[in-house]
């Protein structure tokens, strides 16, 4: 799960990147930006789900 | 084209800021030490000042070379046309850089001491059990390879400084004075470290239920955050008057502006502590003050004392909540609260720049654009998305898998036995404070 999460976390950062070098600008730009950084934070979600599996193993 | 030297003025000032910024390294370093246990004090206050000396070191060898400054030689890429400054193409030792008073060297000696004050921020969330040797060797990682990289597309001229030149994004991603460049990088690297070293022995229980570990000085924590205070105005000011086309006559706001956003996060932390405990709480109203400092720093130039009000309360609320909600809910031990006050504050920051801040017009943060053409707000708060999309899709999975690499070289995590005894005396042979006793007969009820 950890491993999908930064894999969603960068698959987010591409999307951003693909928007500015592909669409460039208007509402189709914004559209793409939020949505890269929306597939981020469900990256980050899962990031944080995983760790919390672990949680208590070292304490 | 080469950055527009600084008037005379605005050197000398510049110089007199920078000079002020090692009080912020030096508030960090106490109020990390404070927030730890006393068996680990030395330990902490020792790696404070090799963070400093490592981060020094690797940012003069090859992290300016990196990072670069407006209008000097840099990588470029062409994207649909459009240039994509990604990397700093300078020599290394600071070769290419006249020492003189010459902007580009008034950038670098800024730098090298915001790269120490970056590095230190991981090492809140890591008091009690990161090694020392881990401890520099994830410094240099970050020194010498993820902050120059990121710097260089904020402050460098890179990539993300031109949305506004390139794509029309307001005036590209504004942070004057290192909210992301500095403390969000610093918070999500501090994330990182605290996953790879899990939770202090204790601190949870079987059930996931966590443990109250206070620190053991209080008066270093809140000196520290004074000491802060200072280090902030300096990073602030010197970062407006080099990255964000600032005067002299500015630092005024800006000191203003920084004041009050300390004043009303450790206010709105006291308060919100207070309704829920009963007690101001002394850590978190701390980390409150510092998480103003923090989300004051890409916005101190741009907005109204009001505004500044506005968001130290929110950042100093937020850091509040954030912090119970990363140990409670997400098993997270940080025991300087680095992600909460660094990393989500600074996030914040970052933000408020879309939301309150008035940039001038003809501010232009890369060169070789069309200089004092008006860039209008629109678009801004796209420039700050696309900034803090690149933190959270880049900078994170990439200082992660740094640390977790060097994690199977040199291992972070002390060894249990040093974890029971105290870093002070596993690592260094000696504790902090050798002439305390331990009290039993006059301090027990009879």
């Amino acid at each position: 799960m950890k491993l999908v999460g930064f894999f969603l976390l960068l698959a987010g950062w591409v999307i951003v990147l693909a928007a500015l070098a592909v669409i460039g600008s208007g509402v189709p730009l914004a559209a793409f930006v939020l949505s890269g950084t929306g597939v981020e934070i469900l990256g980050l979600v899962l990031v944080i789900r995983a760790h919390m599996v672990r949680h208590g193993d070292v304490g | 084209m080469p950055a527009a030297a600084l008037p005379e003025a605005s050197t000398i000032l510049c110089i007199f800021l920078i000079f002020l910024v090692p009080f912020a390294i030096a508030g960090l370093a106490l109020i990390n030490t404070g927030l730890g246990r006393s068996h680990s004090a030395a330990h902490t206050m020792l790696a404070s000042l090799c963070i400093f000396a490592v981060a020094f070191g690797v940012y003069f060898i090859c992290g300016f070379a990196w990072q670069g400054y407006i209008g000097m030689p840099a990588h470029t890429l062409m994207v649909s046309g459009k240039p994509w400054n990604w990397l700093g193409a300078q020599p290394f030792f600071l070769r290419g850089v006249e020492l003189g008073g010459s902007t580009n060297s008034l950038a670098a000696c800024l730098q090298m001491l915001s790269v120490a004050v970056a590095a230190l921020i991981p090492l809140g969330a890591g008091i009690d059990r990161w090694r020392l040797s881990a401890i520099c060797a994830s410094t240099a990682l970050l020194a010498g390879w993820t902050y120059p990289l990121f710097a260089h597309w904020v402050w460098g001229g890179g990539w993300l400084a031109q949305l506004g030149v390139n794509y029309g994004l307001g005036h590209g991603f504004v942070d004057a004075g290192g909210a992301g460049s500095i403390q969000v990088l610093g918070g999500l690297t501090a994330l990182s470290i605290a996953w790879i070293l899990g939770p202090r022995k204790g601190k949870f229980s079987q059930e996931g239920m966590p443990n109250a570990i206070p620190g053991h000085n209080a008066v270093l924590v809140l000196l520290g955050c004074l000491l802060a205070l200072m280090g902030w105005l300096g990073l602030n000011s010197a970062g407006a008057l080099l990255f964000a086309g600032g005067t002299p006559g500015g630092t005024v706001l800006i000191a203003i502006n920084t004041i009050l956003a300390a004043a009303s996060a450790g206010l709105a932390a006291a308060l919100i502590t207070r309704s829920q405990f009963g007690r101001p709480d002394v850590s978190l109203t701390a980390n409150g003050w510092v998480s103003g400092l923090v989300a004051s720093s890409a916005v101190c130039a741009f907005v109204a004392p009001a505004a500044a009000v506005l968001i130290g309360l929110v950042g100093g609320a937020l850091t509040t909540l954030s912090v119970e909600w990363f140990e409670m809910r997400t098993g997270v031990d940080d025991p300087g609260g680095a992600i909460s006050v660094h990393g989500v504050s600074g996030l914040w920051g970052l933000l408020a720049v879309a939301l309150f801040a008035h940039v001038p017009a003809g501010f232009l943060n890369v060169a070789g654009g069309p200089q004092g053409q008006g860039y209008g707000e629109s678009g801004q708060w796209l420039a700050q998305i696309v900034g803090i999309a690149t933190l959270l899709g880049f900078v994170f999975p990439l200082t992660y898998g740094l640390n977790r690499a060097l994690d199977l070289i040199c291992r972070h995590r002390v060894a249990p036995e040093g974890e029971r005894q105290g870093l002070d005396l596993y690592e260094l042979g000696a504790g902090a404070y050798p002439e305390f006793v331990t009290h039993t007969d006059e301090f027990t009820q009879r």
